[in-house]
C-alpha cells in the first residue's frame, strides 16, 4: 500500500452553529496528508463560518496537516464572558 | 445627568439627603464617576464596612439615552472582599431610570446607628428614606414582590438579599431586568455588603413616564447610532453567536483548549462539560418552552440571556450565565444542567456572587466537606448561606475564607478575591489580567480570552508567556473606558474586529455630549482610570507583590497540556508602564 492511499482515523467535533443539520461528534476517515481546510472541504462545511480550529486542544491554521488519531474540533466565531 | 444624590445614612436624627451640581465630577461615568469619588473621597484605609466608606452608583455616560447597548451601571466602593479600590458592574433597567432622573451618581455615605432597614423611593415627587423592617431578611425575589404590590409594576429596583444584611463577602447588589425579576448583579467584590452596611435594603426607581435623555446634535447621534447597531449586528458574535447560544457558548471552547478549570483547577478539562455547554442550555430551553434569546435591559441588539424552566415549563432562573455555570458546573465537578440553574437562582435571591461562590463551594469540595459532583449537597450548602448558618458564613465570605477555614492549599484568588473561568495557566493572558487588575482576579477587567482563545483582535498563544503583558494592558486600558460609557462590555468583540464600529461608538459619545474625542483620547480615559486605582490600592497597601498569582500555579502543571503560569514577576510590574 503506498503511503498517499494510507488512511488517517480523526475524532472530529463540531460545535455551536456548525452543528445545525451535521453532527456533534464523529470518528472520520481522510486520506493521510489531509489538511483542516481539507476536512471543511470534505465535510461541506461553510469554509467563512469556521474560524477557530484546534488539534488535539491547540490552536492551528486552515493549512495545518493531519495526523492518525488527532481529535480535530472546530467552532464558528464566539464569545462570551 | 447633571446632579450628584448623597445620602448620609448616619446623619444625627435619621437620613440625611443633598443633591448638588457635578462639580469636579464633571464629564464623567460608570466607572470613571465611581472610582474618581471613592479614590477623592474614602480614606484608603478605612474598614469597608465602617462609616467612612462609600457606595457610589453611577450610570454610563450614554445610559438613559437611545444609544443601544448603553443601560450597564456601575457600583463602586472600597471592597470587604479585596480590600481593594471596586467597580461592580451590572445590566438591568435601573440605570436607566436612575440617568433619566439626572442622577449621575448616588452615593450612599455614613453608617446608621442601630439596627433599622431603610427603603429609598425615587419618584416624580423626589426622594424618600422610609424605615422598612419588614423588609428583613427577605430575600431578592420576595423582596420585589412586596415592592410591586406597593408600587405597582413600574418600577426598577437596586437591592441587596440576606446576605448583603449579614453583610458577606460575596454578597451582590441585585439590579431588576425587563421583566423586574433581580436577576441582573453588580456581582463582584461584596459590594452588597457595603449597601448593607448602609443599612439601605433597596432603591426603587418609579418609571413612570420618565423621557429618554437627549443628545446635543441628535442627527449625527442618530447616524452613530444606525452604524454601531449595524455592526454589532453584522459581527459573527454579537449578530449570531450570543443570541443563539448565550455566553455558555465558551464551555466547549475552553474546555477543547484546555483551559476550563476543573474540581477547583486540578485540571483544564471536563468530561461532563457537554452537558452544560450553550448548545445544551439552548436546546433545553427551546424544547421545554423557555426563551433563548433575550436581553437584560431596554435597548441591547445582542440579547445574550434567556429564560430557563424545568421540563414542566415552570421557570427556574433566568438563563446562568458562563462564568456561573461553570463555577458551580466544572468547577464543582457537577454536570445538571437544571441543579446549576437552581443554584443560579438561589445566588440571585439570596444576593451573592455566583463566581465566588461556585469557587468558595469548589474549594469546600476539596476540603472534603462534601464531594465533588454532589448537585444536592451544593445546593443545600448554598442554602446555608442563604441562612447563615456557621458553614454558611465561612463560604458567604468566599473562597479564600473558606480555603483558610478548612486547611486548603489550593486557593485560586487574587487579592483575596476568586478567579473566573478561565484557568491562568492555560489561559496566561488571563493570568496577567488576574494578577495586575485593580479589582482582583477579574476576567472582565482585561478580557484575553478573545486574543488567547478566540481569535478576536488577533491571537496570541495562550500557552506561552510571549505578548501577554502587551495585550492585558491594551484591554484593562480599553475596558475601563467601556466601563464608563453604559456600554455592555460585549460590544468589544465587534469593536476590537471592526474599526468603523469602533468610530460609530466614539461618533456616539461625541454628538451626544458636542465633544470631539479621538481614539486616542478614549485611550487617555482609560488609563486616567487605572491610575486613579492603582494610586487608591498604593494607598491601601497594596504593592506589587500583591500582583502575583498564587504561587501553586507556577509550580503544578495544568492537565492536558501540563503547563505552568510561565510570565515573569518583572514582566507583571510593566503591566501598568504606559
Amino acid at each position: 500500500m503506498s503511503v498517499s492511499s494510507a488512511k488517517i482515523k480523526i475524532f472530529l467535533k463540531l460545535f455551536a452553529s456548525l452543528r445545525l443539520d451535521r453532527f456533534d461528534t464523529a470518528y472520520r476517515e481522510y486520506d493521510s496528508g489531509t489538511s483542516v481546510a481539507g476536512v471543511i472541504r470534505i465535510e461541506g462545511l461553510p469554509e467563512k463560518e469556521v474560524t477557530l480550529m484546534l488539534v488535539n486542544g491547540r490552536h492551528v491554521e486552515c493549512d495545518h496537516t493531519l495526523a492518525d488519531g488527532d481529535t480535530l474540533a472546530l467552532f464558528p466565531p464566539l464569545g462570551g464572558g | 445627568m447633571d446632579k450628584i444624590l448623597r445620602i448620609d445614612m448616619g446623619a444625627k436624627g435619621g437620613p440625611k439627603m443633598t443633591e448638588s451640581p457635578l462639580g469636579e465630577y464633571a464629564g464623567l461615568g460608570g466607572r470613571a464617576m465611581t472610582s474618581s469619588i471613592i479614590s477623592s473621597e474614602v480614606p484608603p484605609l478605612c474598614h469597608a464596612l465602617g462609616q467612612d466608606n462609600k457606595l457610589v452608583i453611577a450610570p454610563g455616560l450614554l445610559t438613559g439615552s437611545a444609544a443601544v447597548m448603553s443601560g450597564r451601571l456601575s457600583i463602586g466602593c472600597k471592597s470587604p472582599l479585596t480590600g481593594t479600590i471596586k467597580e461592580s458592574n451590572s445590566g438591568g433597567q435601573a440605570g436607566i431610570a436612575m440617568a433619566r432622573y439626572g442622577y449621575a451618581a448616588i452615593v450612599l455615605e455614613g453608617n446608621p446607628e442601630g439596627s433599622d432597614l431603610y427603603k429609598i423611593v425615587i419618584n416624580n415627587k423626589g426622594v424618600s428614606i422610609q424605615v422598612d423592617n419588614s423588609l428583613k431578611m427577605l430575600t431578592n425575589y420576595d423582596l420585589i414582590e412586596k415592592m410591586k404590590g406597593e408600587f405597582g409594576e413600574k418600577i426598577a429596583c437596586i437591592s441587596i438579599g440576606p446576605a448583603g444584611e449579614m453583610k458577606m463577602g460575596a454578597a451582590s447588589i441585585a439590579v431588576t431586568d425587563m421583566e423586574l425579576r433581580p436577576s441582573r448583579h453588580a456581582g463582584r467584590g461584596g459590594v452588597g455588603a457595603v449597601m448593607g452596611s448602609k443599612g439601605v435594603k433597596v432603591i426603587v426607581f418609579d418609571t413612570t413616564g420618565l423621557k429618554m435623555r437627549q443628545p446635543k446634535e441628535p442627527e449625527k447621534f442618530r447616524e452613530a447610532n444606525k452604524k454601531f447597531t449595524e455592526g454589532l449586528k453584522s459581527h459573527p458574535v454579537t449578530g449570531k453567536g450570543l443570541p443563539a447560544y448565550g455566553t455558555s457558548v465558551l464551555t466547549n471552547i475552553l474546555n477543547e483548549a484546555g483551559g476550563y478549570p476543573t474540581r477547583n483547577f486540578k485540571t483544564g478539562a471536563f468530561e461532563g462539560a457537554s452537558a452544560i455547554s450553550g448548545e445544551t442550555y439552548a436546546d433545553l430551553e427551546t424544547k421545554r418552552g423557555g426563551l433563548a434569546t433575550h436581553g437584560c435591559h431596554t435597548g441591547c441588539v445582542i440579547q445574550c440571556s434567556g429564560t430557563y424552566v424545568d421540563k414542566n415549563g415552570k421557570f427556574i432562573s433566568k438563563q446562568p450565565e458562563y462564568e456561573t455555570v461553570w463555577a458551580h458546573g466544572g468547577n464543582c465537578g457537577i454536570s445538571d444542567p437544571d441543579a446549576i440553574a437552581r443554584i443560579d437562582f438561589l445566588d440571585d435571591t439570596y444576593g451573592l456572587d455566583t463566581i465566588e461562590m461556585g469557587v468558595a463551594i469548589g474549594v469546600a469540595m476539596d476540603a472534603g466537606v462534601i464531594q465533588f459532583g454532589d448537585a444536592e449537597g451544593a445546593i443545600r450548602l448554598v442554602n446555608e448561606v442563604g441562612k447563615g448558618t456557621p458553614l454558611g458564613r465561612i463560604l458567604g465570605s468566599g473562597a479564600e475564607v473558606t480555603g483558610k477555614a478548612f486547611g486548603v492549599e489550593r486557593i485560586p484568588v487574587v487579592k483575596h478575591q476568586s478567579m473566573p473561568a478561565y484557568d491562568p495557566r492555560a489561559v496566561q493572558g488571563m493570568g496577567v489580567t488576574y494578577a495586575t487588575s485593580t479589582m482582583g482576579a477579574d476576567h472582565t477587567a482585561g478580557y484575553a480570552v478573545t486574543a488567547n482563545i478566540l481569535k478576536v483582535g488577533g491571537f496570541v498563544d495562550p500557552l506561552k508567556p510571549d505578548g501577554q503583558i502587551e495585550l492585558s494592558r491594551n484591554l484593562q486600558i480599553a475596558t475601563a473606558a467601556i466601563d464608563s460609557t453604559g456600554m455592555c462590555l460585549f460590544i468589544a468583540f465587534a469593536v476590537l474586529d471592526q474599526p468603523e464600529t469602533f468610530q460609530a461608538l466614539i461618533d456616539l459619545l461625541n454628538s451626544y455630549y458636542g465633544l470631539s474625542l479621538t481614539a486616542d483620547d478614549v485611550s487617555a480615559l482609560g488609563k486616567k482610570i487605572l491610575t486613579i486605582e492603582r494610586n487608591f490600592n498604593m494607598r491601601a497597601g497594596f504593592t506589587a507583590q500583591h500582583d502575583r498569582l498564587p504561587a501553586y500555579f507556577s509550580k503544578m502543571p495544568l492537565p492536558p497540556h501540563n503547563v505552568t503560569f510561565q510570565v515573569k514577576d518583572e514582566d507583571l510590574d510593566k503591566v501598568f508602564n504606559f
